[in-house]
């Protein structure tokens, strides 16, 4: 499949996880990312996807390949259902967990990609969004 | 159901981690290779990760315990190949690994076993 047209995953399990950072690596080699931004990008996505799925009691993310401007890159929006963050500033927090992890996800993510946003409503779910260029 | 076969080198045991981690397998690993150390005494545990395209926080620290555990269980454990990509990440998420023996290769880090536990040996007999 050509990296051009936005693209739907689920996640529910995580053998989806792996299945959403096989297709994002793919995609970012497609685009022209070096190994260590490949590498930086998947990380982030098997973060947040994991997010998705345990915080989130899973949902979806879609992948959208970035072609119009002078560099290309990939953005990717995780959405979930679940409980929502309460407190999204202390959820950036690096150590701050409420799932038995080690607190790094969401802060590790951010400082991965070039673009990064979280939306959540306690009660309605969580949107987050990362961008990085190739 | 799928596994990372275990190795066993003298009083080694060597993992070589060929496929992308789900967080199963990265649990089952934990079990398989703790078992192991008890049934063979192990001494010393190498884990190849050159394959390894990906460490995220949750393989990181499945890969931090296991050296943990393995301490407990008197083996030494030593991490080696990672890709210089993947640390570059993994430094970068906030994850350093620590308390992690590291080596570059299964030669060094095999090389960095034997002295350790040469080392220890030699230790136990001083006072005596």
């Amino acid at each position: 499949m050509p990296a051009t047209a936005t693209e739907s995953l689920p996640i529910g399990s995580s053998d989806d996880v792996v299945l959403v950072r096989q297709r994002v690596r793919e995609l970012a080699i497609m685009l022209g990312f070096r190994l260590v931004d490949q590498t930086k990008l998947v990380t982030a996505a098997s973060e947040l996807a994991r997010n998705t799925l345990t915080h989130g009691r899973g949902g979806g993310v879609q992948i959208i390949p970035l072609l119009d401007g002078p560099k290309k890159g990939l953005r990717l929006i995780f959405e979930d259902q679940g409980p929502g963050i309460p407190d999204i500033a202390r959820a950036l927090t690096d150590g701050f967990t409420t799932g038995g992890g080690l607190g790094l996800g969401l802060g590790g993510s951010k400082r991965l990609c070039n673009e990064f946003s979280v939306e959540s409503e306690p009660g309605r779910g969580t949107r987050v969004m990362i961008a990085r260029w190739a | 159901m799928e596994r990372i076969p275990i190795l066993k080198i003298g009083s080694f045991l060597l993992v070589s981690i060929q496929v992308d981690m789900h967080d199963r397998l990265a649990m089952s690993l934990q079990d398989d290779l703790t078992a192991q150390i008890v049934k063979t005494r192990a001494k010393g545990v190498l884990i190849d990760i050159s394959s390894l395209e990906l460490v995220d926080s949750f393989i990181g620290r499945t890969l931090g315990n296991i050296a943990a555990m393995s301490r407990i269980l008197d083996a030494q454990t030593v991490l080696v190949g990672m890709q210089p990509a993947v640390a570059i990440t993994l430094v970068e998420l906030g994850m350093s690994l620590p308390g992690v023996q590291t080596a570059l290769n299964v030669d060094k880090g095999l090389a960095l076993l034997q002295s350790a536990i040469e080392e220890g040996d030699h230790g136990a007999g001083d006072g005596y």
